[in-house]
């Protein structure tokens, strides 16, 4: 900060210092991102290198843990528990991307190009985004006086005589982890999606319909491609939050269902470190492949 | 308003859109309904009588489970959170509208914290403050002081790792608010409060602050609701202690009676009545600004 003195003469120069003075303000930002995020990553890698037995942490340099991972994964006939575990993880983030893709711009879209009112639209915006501030366990917990075996759902079901006996996949099953999973992280493809619409310039959508586009047409070659920013940031938050769970799955799977995140944090809490921060650095390499794809994704379609 | 578009269409997304809205609140207004339910409730309809006695069951504690702990140790570590997510925040938003070296790589970093899966980072911090541990056990040792490391713990815990970890997952959305905000800030009043000869700090203090309060608000509330209710970030980096969140996924296996959907309850209102107040706040200063 400038002393007093210089503030009393005209100042028309920008004080000296001023990109010394931005260094100081982003400090306390940086040094936490230093300490919290950039160190425990480095670390992990470090680690995943090491030895360990029941009571300490060995520093090695072996790739043993690695191994231990893909053990039996060469055998053809069947898949190993790792690659299973995957493959029910891209599972979960591809079904539960496409729905919360499909929902959240089909509620986007209805936000931004059919409510009237500026007034009316934050609204119901924040409405939409309340539930996002509310505890995550509380809102999947909330799914069991509804799907469980004597839940409204089966008592309304058996009441009109659809079924004789309760329905039992309805809770702690692939399905309540990817109703629960929408039901968490719609948000997060309304809330950009949402966004990219309102930056579109509406004489453009009048402009399709004067050159005699139809709604569909409009939708599909004019809007979709504007918001491509919006699903893309939308698919990196959801697809990465489903690729690293652990908690919906465990709630709502009832503690059956594996997940790569689980296989992490049931390592960790065995503090088998070394093979925890392996899956971490396996599970990290995969999710950033899939962020680069999705960006790509942009890129490309701006070249064309 | 898409005026080629018929009515249909109109009430078809209305009603998609109305759907969507009783799916986000249905279930929670059940468990909230069903927490006031009478002695001999269970955890589905039908409703057992109204009373409220599930929630004086909460406040004698569930098994061994000491919920009022728990939930002082929550609202702690989100008020600290929330204090260093708006301090920080700010002035990282600040920094960021002149010329920031590394600026880019900064942001880089802190996109990478918001999209990075959870549980990695969690066993990071995890991993960070256990190695820590194994050091300062060692530099004890060393110093020949046996005392002090007899009574060492560890360094996890509320206000140190769980803290940091909870700042990985605010400090982004602080700071994404922040660039929206200054994306579309007048810089006119600044030089104008220049020229009059205000000082940086009072150029700040005087004209800049007052026309960000609202959003600095909005930053505040995301910090404290979004550390109130962390779970992921949380559950490998703190340690002996548990916030409430972290209490109440595990009694999600344990605890059988509408006990459970009374903390929903509880907690659900303090989340509802930060948010309430920070809406209301905002709204006042802002229109507090305009006159």
């Amino acid at each position: 900060m400038s002393s007093s003195v210089t503030a009393s003469l005209p100042v028309s120069l920008p004080p000296p210092g001023r990109s010394l003075s931005a260094w100081w303000q982003a400090a306390p930002l940086s040094v936490v991102f230093f300490l919290f995020f950039l160190i425990p990553l480095l670390l992990i890698l470090m680690v995943s290198f090491w030895d360990f037995n029941e009571y300490e942490l060995l520093p090695d340099f072996t790739i043993k843990n690695y191994i231990s991972i893909f053990n039996g994964c060469s055998n053809t006939d069947e898949l190993c528990v790792t690659f299973k575990t995957y493959l029910s993880t891209f599972k979960f983030s591809f079904l539960v991307w496409l729905i919360t893709l499909i929902v959240g711009f089909t509620v986007s879209y209805f936000l931004a190009f059919h409510v009237p009112s500026r007034s009316m639209q934050t609204l119901l915006f924040v409405l939409c985004t309340i539930p996002f501030w509310t505890s995550n366990v509380i809102r999947m917990i909330a799914w069991v006086p509804l799907l469980g075996r004597n839940g409204l759902v089966n008592q309304g079901l058996m009441g009109v005589g659809w079924v004789d006996q309760p329905v039992e996949w309805f809770l702690f099953s692939d399905f309540s982890v990817v109703l629960a999973f929408v039901h968490l992280y719609t948000m997060f493809m309304i809330v950009p999606i949402f966004n990219s619409m309102m930056r579109i310039d509406r004489s453009l959508l009048e402009a399709a319909s004067d050159s005699g586009a139809t709604a569909w047409q409009t939708l599909w070659n004019v809007i979709v491609p504007l918001c491509r920013t919006g699903i893309i940031i939308g698919s990196i938050f959801v697809i990465t939050i489903v690729m690293g769970d652990f908690v919906t799955i465990g709630v709502m799977g009832g503690q059956m269902i594996a997940s790569i995140g689980k296989i992490i944090q049931v390592q960790t809490s065995y503090l088998q470190f070394p093979l925890a921060a392996a899956n971490a650095v396996i599970l990290l390499a995969l999710v950033l492949m899939i962020i680069w794809a999705l960006t790509r994704l942009v890129d490309i379609r701006k070249e064309l | 308003m898409n005026r080629n578009q018929g009515p249909a269409a109109y009430w078809l997304l209305a009603l998609f859109f109305s759907l969507f809205v009783v799916f986000m609140y249905g279930p929670m207004l059940v468990i909230v309904v069903l927490s006031f339910q009478g002695p001999g409730g269970g955890l589905t309809f039908p409703l057992q009588g109204l009373s409220l006695h599930w929630f004086y069951q909460l406040a004698e504690g569930l098994g061994v489970v000491d919920i009022s702990a728990a939930l002082r140790r929550s609202l702690g570590l989100g008020l600290a959170v929330m204090l260093f997510t708006v301090a920080f925040s700010v002035l990282a938003g600040l920094a960021f509208r002149k010329k920031l070296v590394g600026g880019n790589a900064l942001f880089f970093v802190v996109v990478a914290s918001l999209i990075m899966p959870s549980i990695i980072v969690s066993l990071g911090i995890g991993l960070e403050f256990r190695l820590l541990d194994i050091g300062i056990k060692k530099g004890l040792e060393l110093l020949g002081l046996q005392g002090t490391l007899d009574n060492y713990g560890t360094s996890l815990g509320l206000f140190t790792s769980a803290l940091g970890a909870h700042l990985t997952w605010t400090l982004p959305f602080g700071l994404l608010i922040m660039f929206a905000v200054f994306n579309r800030f007048n810089p006119a009043y600044e030089e104008a409060a220049r020229d009059l000869g205000a000082s940086p700090w009072q150029g700040f203090r005087y004209v800049v602050l007052p026309l960000i309060a609202p959003a600095v608000v909005g930053i505040g509330m995301f910090g404290f609701t979004l550390s109130w209710d962390e779970i992921a970030r949380t559950s490998q980096a703190i340690g002996y202690v548990n916030t409430l969140p972290l209490e109440l996924q595990g009694l999600t296996t344990t605890v059988t009676s509408p006990a459970i959907y009374a903390l929903g309850t509880v907690t659900t209102l303090v989340s509802v009545v930060v948010i309430t107040l920070a809406i209301g706040l905002s709204k006042m200063l802002a229109r507090w600004k305009k006159t």
